[in-house]
């Protein structure tokens, strides 16, 4: 448990890290939402500085990352100057369709990987191997922006798939079951440019890390001791093959949460993507820095599932942890 | 020494590559920014060898277009107006790598404008626009990338070489900017830069923003080998004959990264121009009307554009041969390394 309560630790830290890197490069930036209403002529110069007094802009910075705290611990995450509102509820809406977007997708990027990666690493150097391999390079090659465009243009020519959205016109009148048909509908394309982008590493990582294991003693042992090669692949095998596989569940999520920001403005899905974006341009400067938190708290979130399958997973770190 | 042969190849198409890009006065046959209203979103030319008559010609031509009758945006051949394919002509004057002034362009034709990829909005010439805007997109790559890894060296080799709490410090931030999903971190750090600055300005900032983002990588990297390199025996040695900390980091301790740095500069590069493209794709790269391969692909961003004009996503095909040269180069440059057997095939350091 010591070990959990450890990584949990990193992980706050890791947040607490973010949060003031954040904060720090905001100040460093020379322009800020009121500087754009200053150009305004109907806006007269006493309105902006009221305004920034308003929301206490004109403060030392250790005192406004110390109200920025306390309003993170209200459930506001600050206010945001265009929306109008506290941010925490613009961001809660975004995020919770960045999070189906990319639950969904690393999901099946892994269900699609494992068995892909450890017939490549069964077969190694035949036939299914050597096609996997090039099906792999082919889709390494092509970056996400340029699939995302690519399958965009093929779904909106053929007429397959709305081209984008989350849901089409009129959706509050339809029954839950069309309901959820119409959202599957959006869903799939982002999803499938996801999924794409991420699942050539995955099934490079899977194929590296089994062949690995494949050539060691034990299952060789396990081999002659008549253990049927089905129970040998899946229970000794991938269990032994568990520990980087895990970490790199880790890392996956993290990709799939870039991977995810590109593909949503393209696809117009209305997650943290657009959100941030067009706070970017307009310099809402709480929406940026709770955009770039949230996602960081689902990197986190994704890493410290990936220790406590390690720690599930993998007798060694627990028994390391014990000892200390 | 098969090994070696190979990544020299995939480094020489690179370099014939980057050539191209290079000399983009040369081989685009109009300068970026020309305007032509009357043809705005052209699709491109076809290049003929047989006339409509059926006889065959030595010179490749095209047929001069027109509007089509009552439509102001649907083009035609039409087939009395013979544009003969001209080579090494002379056109708008451009400056060959910044330096040689002229004015003799690869091909193009008299009298009329030719697109042979096709126009945009305002008429501009595709294939002149790709070329031109591959010079910001991969130069700012490159710059990137540099900027990176001499930050990557810098801080790795101190944080290995002197240890201490400096090194503790320097590597908690590591471990920090690692664990970041990286898009997001580009873009917080662009959040906060001015938007509406000149070209150059905003081209120096991409490339700041893009190579402070990934020194993490590297830098860990470095540090592990550093921490091993300065316990080798030879560098005891030339301790033990009192060479100072700067010359052992020179003389015998960095050489000893450099093909991991190597690699990493493989693998970083084509990172770093689809960061730049992007960033120029969402609008906060290099701005109107300097083109560079994301901004290129900004117009896809309308329904309409995307529907109707599909030449306009042409400039996205064009960095899939560009990052093949790259992984090509990487995993070659891994083979070369040594690295295990298996190791090699899983595109480490993609992430």
């Amino acid at each position: 448990m010591r070990y959990l309560l450890r990584r949990l630790m990193q992980a706050a830290f890791l947040l607490i890290g973010v949060s003031v890197l954040t904060f720090l490069f905001s100040t460093l930036a020379p322009g800020n939402y009121f500087e754009e209403m200053r150009l305004n002529p109907q806006i007269s110069p006493e309105t902006v500085a009221a305004l920034r007094a308003q929301y206490q802009l004109e403060r030392p910075l250790p005192l406004r990352y110390a109200q920025w705290v306390n309003s993170v611990v209200h459930g506001d995450m600050g206010y945001s100057f265009a929306y109008k509102s506290p941010v925490a509820p613009l961001l809660w809406v975004r995020a919770r369709n960045t999070l189906l977007l990319t639950v969904i997708a690393t999901v099946i990027a892994w269900v699609l990987a494992l068995p892909l990666g450890i017939w490549s690493a069964t077969t190694l150097g035949r036939l299914p191997d050597r096609a996997l391999s090039w099906a792999t390079a082919a889709l390494l090659v092509i970056p996400d922006l340029v699939l995302a465009l690519g399958l965009l243009i093929l779904a909106v020519r053929g007429g397959w798939f709305p081209s984008g959205g989350m849901v089409s016109v009129g959706f509050e009148s339809l029954s839950p079951v069309q309901q959820f048909r119409d959202v599957a509908l959006h869903i799939a394309l982002p999803i499938l440019a996801l999924v794409l982008s991420a699942l050539p590493i995955l099934v490079r990582h899977v194929r590296a890390a089994v062949a690995e294991v494949l050539q060691a003693g034990f299952l060789r042992a396990a081999a002659s001791h008549g253990i049927p090669r089905r129970t040998l692949l899946f229970k000794y095998a991938l269990r032994a093959a568990a520990n980087p596989l895990i970490s790199l569940f880790g890392f996956s999520v993290g990709a799939l949460l870039s991977g995810s920001l590109i593909v949503e403005v393209v696809m117009s899905w209305p997650g943290l993507g657009p959100l941030l974006l067009d706070a970017i341009l307009a310099r809402d400067l709480y929406v940026v820095i709770g955009g770039v938190l949230c996602s960081t708290i689902f990197l986190v979130a994704g890493n410290f599932l990936a220790d406590v399958l390690i720690y599930w997973a993998d007798p060694r770190i627990r028994t390391r942890a014990a000892t200390r | 020494m098969i090994q070696r042969r190979r990544w020299k190849r995939w480094l020489l198409a690179l370099a014939v590559f980057h050539g191209i890009i290079a000399c983009a006065g040369f081989f685009a046959p109009y300068a970026p920014a020309e305007q032509d209203r009357e043809h705005p979103y052209l699709a491109p030319m076809k290049v003929h060898l047989v006339d409509s008559q059926g006889h065959f010609h030595f010179r490749p031509f095209l047929y001069s277009v027109h509007a089509r009758e009552g439509s102001f945006d649907q083009f035609e051949e039409s087939t009395e107006q013979v544009v003969p394919l001209r080579f090494f002509v002379t056109g708008a004057r451009y400056r060959l790598l910044g330096i040689v002034s002229s004015r003799i362009h690869f091909f193009g034709a008299q009298r009329t404008r030719i697109y042979v990829l096709g126009s945009d909005a305002y008429g501009r010439d595709q294939l002149s626009r790709i070329l031109y805007g591959g010079q910001v997109s991969l130069l700012s790559g490159l710059m990137g990338a540099g900027l990176t890894l001499l930050m990557g060296v810098l801080i790795g080799a101190a944080a290995g070489y002197y240890g201490g709490w400096g090194d503790g410090l320097l590597m908690r931030a590591a471990e920090l900017f690692v664990a970041l999903p990286w898009l997001y971190l580009l873009f917080a750090l662009r959040a906060f830069l001015p938007l509406s600055v000149s070209p150059v300005q905003s081209f120096f900032l991409i490339v700041l923003v893009i190579g402070a983002v990934g020194w993490a990588r590297p830098a860990r990297l470095v540090r592990g080998l550093v921490l091993s390199a300065k316990e080798r025996d030879f560098v005891r040695a030339a301790r033990g004959f009192g060479a100072t900390d700067s010359y052992l980091l020179r003389r015998h301790i960095l050489p000893e990264t450099s093909s991991v740095i190597l690699t990493q500069a493989a693998i970083l590069v084509p990172q770093f121009v689809l960061a730049e493209m992007t960033l120029s794709f969402l609008g906060l790269g290099v701005p109107e009307p300097v083109p560079s391969w994301g901004s290129l692909l900004a117009s896809l961003q309308q329904y309409s554009v995307l529907v109707s004009y599909w030449w306009m996503y042409v400039p996205a095909l064009v960095i899939v041969p560009f990052f093949l040269g790259y992984l090509g180069l990487a995993s070659a440059l891994q083979h070369g390394t040594g690295a295990e057997k298996i190791k090699r095939a899983t595109g480490e350091g993609i992430w």
